[in-house]
């Protein structure tokens, strides 16, 4: 016997919701319940008195599935509201990763050369060693990374995805 | 103002929300609030035997009574036995509110002694929970925990309250109206969406309405308009395993059940027709069969308040996002006002004449051996006359009550339906006793099942709860066996009810009648004895061992390959059916 799989695609939520104990939890519990996929989970407050965050969530999911995931997450008591910003029209997508690069001579200066192409900044810096600070979508700072890989990475960090819709209409 | 306790707080906020009747059971955690308790004659606790017992006798006083249940439990292991019960709440959508207590703020997180992550463990089971950390936030939380548990689709709420804010004071004031800032549940349906439902009735050749615990959650006048509305369009109405008695099973449109157990004409019905109004069911696995053959030419409405239920299994064409009854009188007042006649369904109820004809809940017997329908028949006739709350444990008992015990009315039978828990039944029972005093309550079981709450005898015993357990005893976990029998090759793998106690001395040992039913000549008189004794009794009635429960649609099936009776079964099932639960 095999189990079947469904055709998915990726869409990235923007979830408002009550910035109260446990509603990380209840968000990644749901999904992990009822068996949906997280790519990348963003958090954080987003109002002047920190009573309400913005969680963007990367998921791939059929249709259908997708419908079921947004209708599971409105149905959390703390949820304010959820919007499909793939389906609701064009959106600008960034993450922000820090990326430490170790080396000397040749190595160094390419690496300072392919950080200026990509517009990485530099945030630390020593002898033998530079943290850039990059931003951009997730295949700019995958690609980046990549070419890190070649000049001496060694450590990466990165904040997953955050998204807004294009426009002067609020989402 | 002056100050109260969190223990005061909580007793004169659930008195504040008109609660009667408490199921818990007493530790440390929640000492304050059982010494609240002492001291007032409000609120009336019922001390249960095992805290799963509680949650699922306040599943049954809500079921009963259409109010929400309420149950007390310490903390770590009083919250994890009542796990099972508030899934169950869950499943079933049963209002019910689950008062936990919890170590001390300023333990928790130590692994302190009885210790539960209650609202972690909890937040998958319940439809919201909540941590009290302050005595001040006690009052609002339960308020707001109430207007949860009982508004939109219903379902547990738990509320887990650290012993220190049991203690300490605070002002409390009960509020008014909840607005919630997130949780508006829809109930008032799109005017649109009702019309177009209502011309797809009204043109419809072959309609049926497929009815479920939505219904009866909404309450008597959701049951009242669904009835009105099949009298308007004259179509035929089936319903799940958790929507019986929403119509009369004694009206000439009733199918019966559909499903998995579900009557022949339900199921044709349901494969044959041409429309499909869902109210207030889900489109479960038991009700469908295999996915791809449910239902292939008929078009769909479906009224749920759950958003989420809609286009979960099967995609429809209409949803109606609402409140059933707020649905149903809208559909109603359209019909009437559009002036549709009454359709002519002559055509579809020949149809289903011939599929009744079937009588696919015949089933034979002969001699002195007593099947177990018709033990349910007897049951039936007995007591119909009484309008009886039935309950029952899960398994092949379950499925007979369900196919063979007539329900005119909603509010009567009560069962554990998503989650299928065995041992529902008895607290469920004493549950629904104490809701409503002067009904006639049975607790239809197996012989497994019941041992699986069997310690409740005694809180039937120490309230004087008239209630009745009539045990169909096959020595067999049936469902099981049968299962065995029809996948497996007959390996009855650990699936016989061995050791099994003398149930008569066990029913007399806890202060109940026990009443042994063993042929076929005893069984009315059995069941008269039971009915004439007016405390509880307990029947253990000797039924044939091996019978299976029929018609069934096996696991992957679709509608039309239902299985009618046991010549039809093969012995053996391939492995993507296997995998089927």
């Amino acid at each position: 016997m095999h189990i079947k799989e469904e055709a998915i695609e990726r869409h990235t939520l923007a979830v408002i919701v009550d910035n109260e104990p446990g509603i990380l939890a209840r968000i990644a519990g749901l999904f992990t319940a009822r068996g949906y996929n997280i790519s990348s989970l963003t958090v954080s407050e987003i109002s002047d008195d920190d009573l309400i965050s913005r969680i963007t969530i990367v998921t791939f999911a059929s249709a259908p599935v997708m419908e079921q995931i947004i209708a599971q997450l409105e149905r959390l008591v703390p949820v304010h509201k959820v919007v499909d910003l793939t389906t609701k029209g064009e959106h600008v997508e960034r993450e922000l990763a820090l990326v430490k690069v170790v080396g000397t001579g040749d190595h160094r200066i390419e690496a300072l050369r392919l950080a200026e192409v990509y517009r990485a900044r530099v945030v630390d810096a020593t002898i033998s060693s530079f943290v850039f600070e990059v931003t951009g979508t997730t295949d700019k700072i995958d690609k980046f990374v990549e070419l890190m890989r070649e000049v001496g990475l060694v450590e990466v960090a990165r904040t997953g995805i955050v998204a807004i819709s294009r426009g002067r209409e609020a989402a | 103002m002056t100050e109260k306790s969190g223990a005061d707080i909580l007793i004169e906020a659930l008195t504040d929300l008109g609660v009667e009747v408490v199921f818990g059971y007493p530790g440390g955690a929640v000492l304050p609030i059982y010494d609240a308790l002492f001291k007032q004659d409000r609120i009336k606790h019922i001390l249960v035997r095992h805290e799963q017992a509680a949650t699922h006798a306040a599943e049954g006083y809500a079921r009963s009574t259409g109010k929400p249940g309420v149950v007390l439990v310490t903390s770590g292991p009083g919250a994890t036995n009542a796990i099972t019960g508030i899934t169950d709440a869950l499943m079933d959508s049963i209002p019910m509110v689950v008062i936990t207590g919890q170590v001390p703020t300023a333990l928790i997180g130590t692994d302190a002694f009885q210790e539960a992550d209650t609202v972690g463990i909890t937040r998958h089971c319940t439809k919201h929970n909540y941590l009290v950390k302050r005595p001040e936030l006690l009052g609002a939380t339960i308020h707001e925990a109430f207007h949860i548990a009982t508004s939109g689709r219903p379902g547990p709420v738990v509320i887990d309250i650290p012993k220190d804010v049991q203690v300490a004071t605070a002002r409390y004031e009960a509020p008014g109206p909840i607005q919630h800032k997130t949780y508006r549940p829809q109930t008032e349906p799109e005017a649109a969406k009702i019309q177009e439902a209502v011309d797809m009735l009204a043109a419809a050749e072959r309609p049926v309405f497929y009815t479920g615990g939505g219904v009866i959650n909404s309450g008597p006048e959701a049951t009242r308009l669904l009835r009105e509305l099949a009298a308007l369009t004259g179509a035929p109405v089936t319903s799940t395993l958790m929507g019986l008695g929403a119509l009369p099973a004694s009206s000439d449109q009733w199918l019966g059940m559909l499903g998995m157990h579900g009557t022949y004409e339900a199921n044709m019905a349901m494969n044959q027709a041409d429309l499909i109004i869902a109210v207030g069911s889900r489109f479960d696995d038991r009700v469908t069969g295999r996915l791809d053959a449910f239902a292939p030419n008929s078009r769909k409405v479906h009224i749920d308040i759950d958003r989420s239920s809609v286009n979960k299994n099967v995609r429809v064409d209409l949803p109606i996002i609402a409140d059933c009854a707020r649905a149903l009188d809208a559909m109603v007042e359209s019909w009437k006002q559009r002036g549709h006649p009454k359709p002519d369904l002559g055509e579809w109820w020949s149809r289903i004449q011939g599929w009744r004809a079937r009588r696919c809940l015949d089933f034979p017997e002969g001699g002195e051996t007593i099947m177990p329908q018709r033990s349910i028949r007897a049951l039936y006739e007995a007591t119909k006359h009484r309008a009886p709350i039935i309950t029952t444990e899960v398994g092949q008992h379950q499925m007979w009550a369900a196919q063979h015990f007539g329900f005119e009315a909603p509010n009567k039978w009560l069962t554990s339906g998503g989650l299928g828990t065995m041992g529902y039944g008895l607290p469920a029972a004493i549950g629904a006793q104490l809701g409503n005093p002067d009904a006639l309550v049975i607790d239809i079981a197996g012989e497994a099942s019941i041992q699986m709450n069997i310690q409740e005898l005694a809180t039937a015993t120490q309230y004087r709860l008239p209630v009745k357990i009539f045990i169909l005893n096959n020595e067999y976990m049936g469902m099981v066996r049968q299962w065995q029998e029809l996948t497996y090759q007959s390996r009855y793998s650990e699936s016989y009810s061995d050791a099994l106690p003398d149930f008569v001395k066990l029913a007399e040992a806890y202060g109940w009648k026990g009443i042994r039913i063993e042929k076929r000549s005893e069984l009315e008189d059995g069941i008269q004895a039971m009915l004439d004794h007016d405390g509880p009794v307990l029947v253990d009635c000797r039924v044939a061992k091996l019978a299976n429960c029929f018609p069934m649609i096996p696991s992957g099936a679709a509608h039309t390959e239902m299985l009618l009776q046991a010549s039809e079964v093969s012995g053996e099932m391939d492995d993507e059916a296997k995998a089927l639960v």
